[in-house]
């Protein structure tokens, strides 16, 4: 990133974005660890761990945004980039239990002693060392979607056809990761976490740490976001969504475009999971459930497709409502209230929460702009026919 | 070895024996046609003529069964896609103007410019003085320059057409294909298209598909008449529509 791509990013909308997850990745931990326990401004531990799975949810909706929102990609099974991303972070911390596990193997976690696993699978090897497990965060998922998109997009693969293969992978990975043989903890998943870089996974220091890290991964991924959007790549990426076809009777590679948005949004999917890990203190197949993947684009689109900032609030408040109403009377409801909420976002708000919003606001800039022209007019003595009335 | 001594033949555009069908229907048969460097040539056909079938083979959108299909004497398009061909100098305007609707009319005249279109160009892309030059430039060629900071989508469909056109000049492709580009035009605007197509044609080569007859003879080039996916008359205007055989297909069996 440039210096003039930082700079050309940032509108009004992202600088307020970026101003207040600061605040909340700074405020938040503080107050966590500050304040006296109980007292009215204290962020409880729980919420902290809350929050920043919110946060983490947030990341998860940009990168759907950006090929979503920017390219047309719309992908079913982002789930699956998020979900590897965490079982690396997951690995990395069971290697990190060493002997304090329940069969006290210094080497093997507990799920292999207990599957009779004689020694440690290969794929194992190296993530007992955080940098390995962080680069592998970004490596896994980047790798999977660049072999998914290479094959999909050259074939020119596209719409709905892409949506349903990409569900297909996420469900695919579902069942083999279900599978006891495949070596990563079969239903029952990696958990029982201990250490994460020699802190205790549970301290509430280490969560506001988590908690802080995530905002920042947030605010990175904004930018990255934000810069690649407001390039003269954002415009390609807009046209390609626009009229494919068009695109490339112009001179542009579409696929080689959709590669690389495709894989970039995986591995910041990746990040995401691999912070939400930590913080949840377990992963499991579930995580690659298709339903995962398709709230994601859930959020997204109550938030406002194409914006960023709505994905990111968009994650924020679907969730915030998820929690609010799973742990009510309502919660048999809750997977009906998510559908009508998608149906009617669709319906009554089809530019979501943030799109509606800007709209709004041009218009009312341009009502603004048209009547301080007018005003102008008439003191210079210049009178509009219309106006005279 | 002389340059000149590996080019086929001097056409900017040379199409010979080319055969297409789709499931059975042959759109193209036996199709030959030649375009001189710096001409204009109109294309007239009755509806499935094999006229946009045509392009679609020049720009690489479909693949003919047989036949040679050479640009510039040298380069055989059929091997190529289209993004290939559209970089090798082939720009084309859609029967029903493809513009990038939700995006202002200087970036869709900036995504058009024949620069770097790579993913890693386009990333590091800062504007330049001649880039926004030839933007303006081309702007003012089709009486846009009030509009550039509008919508595409929010433009009428006869400026829809010339901001296509507008695009292809940004383009600057050596061979240019329009196709009915005065499709939906009011008089006035079929007038002020053909004149753009002149002054076009001064520096580029053109071929253009077009159902208007008057807006044809206004051009005043030489005009191929296609039917069935074949080359039926060749000639000036008057030749052509005198051609007994044309006026068969055009008034019906």
């Amino acid at each position: 990133m440039t210096p003039h791509m930082l700079t050309r990013s940032l509108d009004r909308g992202a600088t307020i974005f970026l101003a207040v997850v600061a605040a909340c990745g700074i405020l938040i931990p503080l107050s966590n660890l500050l304040l006296p326990a109980g007292s009215f401004l204290q962020v409880p531990t729980y919420l902290v761990a809350l929050w920043g799975k919110y946060v983490c949810y947030a990341i998860l909706a940009l990168s759907v945004d950006l090929i979503w929102g920017y390219c047309g990609i719309l992908s079913l099974g982002h789930g699956a980039f998020f979900a590897l991303g965490g079982y690396a972070m997951g690995m990395y911390l069971m290697r990190q239990i060493g002997a304090r596990g329940v069969y006290g193997n210094p080497i093997l976690p507990d799920f292999m002693v207990f599957l009779n696993y004689s020694k440690l699978p290969w794929y194992w090897y190296g993530f007992d060392m955080f940098w390995f497990a962080a680069l592998m965060v970004l490596v896994v998922p980047g790798l999977l979607a660049f072999c998914f998109g290479w094959l999909a997009f050259r074939s020119r693969v596209t719409g709905v056809y892409l949506s349903i293969i990409t569900q297909a992978m996420t469900y695919a990975l579902l069942l083999a990761f279900f599978r006891n043989d495949f070596g990563f903890g079969g239903n029952n998943g990696l958990t029982d976490f201990k250490d994460i870089l020699g802190f205790n996974v549970q301290a509430g220091g280490t969560r506001a740490a988590l908690f802080a890290l995530s905002c920042l991964a947030l605010i990175a991924s904004f930018l990255i976001c934000r810069s690649i959007v407001s390039s003269k790549l954002g415009k390609v990426l807009i046209a390609i969504r626009d009229a494919e076809s068009r695109s490339r009777f112009l001179g542009y590679r579409v696929e080689s475009y959709k590669l690389f948005v495709f894989t970039l949004s995986a591995c910041m999917a990746g990040v995401a999971g691999a912070l939400y890990v930590p913080q949840v203190g377990i992963i499991n197949p579930s995580e690659f459930a298709p339903g995962n993947s398709i709230e994601a684009v859930i959020w997204v689109a109550v938030g406002g497709r194409g914006t960023l900032v709505g994905a990111a609030l968009g994650a924020v408040v679907v969730n915030y409502a998820k929690t609010v109403f799973t742990s009510g009377v309502l919660a048999p409801y809750w997977l009906f209230m998510l559908g009508a909420m998608f149906i009617l976002v669709t319906l009554l708000l089809p530019k979501g929460i943030v799109g509606t919003f800007n709209a709004w606001w041009d218009l009312w800039k341009e009502k603004r702009g048209a009547a301080t022209a007018a005003s102008a007019a008439a003191k210079d003595g210049i009178t509009e026919p219309k106006m005279a009335e | 070895m002389n340059v000149m001594d590996t080019r086929a033949t001097s056409a900017m555009l040379y199409l010979d024996g080319v055969h297409v069908s789709f499931d059975g229907f042959h759109a193209i048969n036996n199709l030959s046609l030649t375009l001189e460097p710096g001409e204009m040539r109109a294309v007239i056909g009755p509806n499935g003529a094999g006229k946009t079938t045509m392009m679609d083979i020049i720009t690489g959108k479909t693949k003919p069964d047989e036949g040679t299909v050479l640009f510039d004497g040298v380069t055989d398009l059929t091997r190529l896609d289209e993004t290939r061909i559209a970089e090798l100098g082939i720009g084309r305007k859609f029967q029903k103007p493809t513009v990038f609707e939700s995006q202002t009319v200087q970036d869709n005249l900036l995504l058009a410019l024949n620069v770097d279109h790579s993913v890693k160009g386009t990333l590091f892309w800062r504007g330049s003085k001649p880039e926004s030059e030839r933007i303006d430039k081309v702007l003012e060629t089709i009486r846009l320059t009030e509009a550039r900071n509008r919508l595409a989508g929010s433009l009428s469909h006869g400026q829809k057409q010339w901001l296509e056109i507008g695009m292809l000049l940004a383009q600057d492709p050596k061979l240019l294909l329009v196709d009915e580009p005065v499709a939906g035009m009011t008089d006035v605007e079929t007038h002020l298209t053909a004149e753009l197509l002149k002054e076009i044609n001064k520096t580029h080569t053109v071929m253009v598909v077009e159902h208007d007859m008057t807006f044809v003879r206004e051009l005043g080039v030489k005009v191929t008449c296609l039917h069935e996916g074949t080359v039926l008359a060749e000639g000036t205007i008057d030749q052509v529509s005198s051609n007994e055989r044309v006026i068969e297909v055009y008034l019906g069996r």
